[in-house]
């Protein structure tokens, strides 16, 4: 439309008429380059409100009591709104965990990478494939192939250090945050 | 919307409407004076079904968040009261419940009338596009919804699914906190999953506006598969289709409340009447019987991010089957050999529906593996091969031919 008025009149123009036209296009172009940046930031704050509020982001804490938990028992404490498994484990347990090889492993990691103390393992007790509870903790549950944690919903065998061995599960039990406030005193977060 | 000439009105209110919104004329169009093709058979009943049952959908989903509470504390008691002591919950909820079901069985058998007469084929591809859509705005939906009344299903099926956005890499965690809006499902997710419950509907009704749109511009297929070509392939709409879409509805609600009064859990999990524990996971979790297909293909793949690309793929495929199918020829009832797939595709579903109500150990993984690589093979070897490889019959010139045959 422009350039067909500008060429049928062909009067005098102070700017040829092509720097006339890119003036024009690049006000158009500049415009609505701005508008639709405007409008993506604009989505953000709806975007970012779903996201965890600040009391959820809280970082909560809990402690937990090691003294009543004799060996070979197992107990599981809320941390975050998430099972956190804590495992007062054998002697036996820690040599079949510290014997693996290492390199073998799906997500190679040492025994003692994954505890402050070889008689304590304390771990988030998610499955890492799709977020079900491994059993285990309770003397009747299956422990899976490997003698830790079996997780029914999809097949995954933990180890007795929480590691993967077998299924569809990618990667390791996490473990949280932890510090040993006393010798039977500890505080996940 | 339709080629039909424009009606006059006598009536003088609806002249004086229609001067200044046409919405006679465009009913007119669209639904009385409608060309149709003639030789319809009772597979076509199943589009009005859909929208029939959305409507049911709407009506009782408004009438039940009316005394439901969208809060982890309250939720699952809420929907007791609804059962016990709201007039007539028990009957609305049972309605919305098993209305779900039968949401998914008219969509799926809509779906799969489809794939045998070809009807995704040029010039019906963005038609069909919205139906692939308005499939996994459903899919979202009942999905969302399953998780309100707050039952061990609901809380674990949901955990299992918003855990599926973990494989993406990179972002995968970030993702799911983001879904959850917090470090597991909790009331905020509760929260959200009710409004966008309460939304998508609305939005598939939208969606259901411009499928039929699409519609009455490239006209509906038909069991012969070729084109309206004269007025003599045609009847109005109304009263032929109206009837037997009506009379359709009859059967469908027979068989709907069959299941409402007699039945009412026939779909439903018993573990779902067990209020929410994020403690413990229930032994054996399954989706909804309409999920059961892609669960497995998800299960089959033994990689989690291999098996969410496969669960997705699954059903990103049916947009390309437009072009992925390059036989001329629309309608099964003139290709012999892909009539036979049709079927052995068909079972293909049907036993990964079975594999994916089963737990994942001994024969079942390998079934499932051997179903899930044949899913794709229908889609991706099957369909581009046949149609250069398949010999066709004769497609007749016209709807009316064969019957102008038969009958001298
Ligand atoms: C596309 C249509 C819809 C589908 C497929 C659908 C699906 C579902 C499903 C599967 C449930 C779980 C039922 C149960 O196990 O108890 C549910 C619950 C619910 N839906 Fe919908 N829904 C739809 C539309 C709506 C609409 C439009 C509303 C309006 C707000 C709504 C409100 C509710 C409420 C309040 C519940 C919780 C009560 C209950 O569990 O029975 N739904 N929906
Ligand atoms: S969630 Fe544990 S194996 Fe899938």
């Amino acid at each position: 439309m422009a350039s067909s008025t500008t060429h049928d009149h062909a009067q005098p123009s102070p700017a040829a008429p092509e720097s006339g036209e890119s003036r024009r296009d690049f006000l158009l172009y500049a415009t609505s380059a701005v508008g639709a940046a405007g409008t993506v930031l604009a989505l953000w704050p709806f975007v970012h409100s779903m996201n965890p509020a600040a009391d959820t982001l809280a970082l909560s804490s809990t402690e937990v009591d090691l003294g009543p938990i004799a060996e070979g028992q197992s107990i599981t404490v809320t941390w975050r709104g998430k099972p956190v498994f804590v495992r007062h484990r054998t002697a036996d347990e820690i040599k079949a965990a510290q014997g693996v090889d290492v390199k073998a492993l799906r997500e190679p990691q040492a025994d003692k990478d994954r505890v402050k103390k070889p008689e304590w393992l304390i771990m988030v007790g998610v499955c890492t494939h799709l977020g079900c509870i491994p059993l285990g903790q309770k003397p009747a549950e299956p422990k899976g192939e490997f003698g830790g944690w079996f997780c029914p919903c999809h097949g995954s065998h933990y180890d007795t250090s929480g590691r993967i061995r077998k299924g569809p599960a990618p990667a390791n039990l996490p473990v949280p945050e932890y510090t040993f406030l006393s010798d039977t005193l500890v505080r996940i977060g | 919307m339709s080629s039909a000439p424009a009606p006059v009105w006598n009536n003088k209110l609806i002249k004086w409407v229609d001067d200044r919104l046409p919405i006679f004329t465009l009913m007119h169009g669209s639904a009385v004076a409608y060309p149709t093709p003639k030789n319809l058979n009772y597979w076509w009943n199943f589009g009005s079904l859909a929208l029939f049952v959305l409507v049911v959908m709407l009506m009782t989903g408004i009438f039940l968040a009316m005394s439901y509470t969208p809060h982890v504390d309250h939720a699952f008691n809420s929907v007791e009261r609804i059962m016990r002591d709201v007039n007539y919950g028990w009957l609305l909820r049972y309605l919305h419940m098993n209305g779900g079901s039968m949401f998914f069985i008219v969509v799926y058998i809509h779906l799969f009338r489809n794939l045998y007469y070809g009807s995704y084929k040029a010039p019906r591809e963005i038609l069909w596009w919205i139906g692939v859509i308005i499939l996994l705005a459903m899919m979202a939906t009942a999905f969302m919804g399953y998780v309100l009344p707050w039952g061990q299903m609901s809380f674990w099926g949901a955990t299992v699914i918003t855990n599926l956005f973990s494989a993406v890499p990179v972002v995968g965690d970030y993702i799911v906190s983001w879904l959850w809006g917090g470090f597991s499902i909790d009331n905020p997710t509760l929260n959200r999953f009710f409004s966008l419950h309460y939304l998508l509907p609305f939005v598939i009704f939208g969606l259901a506006v411009v499928h039929l749109w699409a519609l009455h511009t490239s006209k509906s297929n038909n069991p012969l598969g070729v084109e309206i070509k004269t007025p003599a392939d045609s009847i109005p709409f109304h009263p032929y289709y109206t009837i037997k879409d009506f009379y359709g509805v009859g059967v469908f609600l027979i068989f709907y409340m069959f299941f409402v009064f007699y039945a009412p859990n026939f779909f439903g999990e018993p573990d779902n009447y067990i209020p929410a524990n994020p403690l413990v996971t229930p032994p054996h979790i399954v989706p909804e019987w309409y999920f059961l297909p892609f669960y497995a293909i998800l299960r089959a793949i033994p990689d989690k991010l291999g098996g969410v690309v496969a669960m997705f793929g699954a059903i990103i495929v049916l947009f390309f089957l437009p072009w992925l199918d390059t036989s001329k020829v629309r309608s099964a009832k003139f290709r012999p050999i892909y009539k036979q797939f049709f079927w052995i595709f068909l079972i293909d579903c049907i036993v990964l529906g079975w594999v994916g109500a089963n737990p994942p150990e001994g024969h079942f993984v390998l079934i499932g593996q051997i179903s899930t690589a044949y899913y794709f093979f229908h889609f991706l070897i099957l369909m581009p091969v046949l149609g250069f490889l398949e010999p066709t019959r004769p497609v007749p010139a016209s709807i009316s031919q064969p019957v102008l045959k038969e009958k001298a």
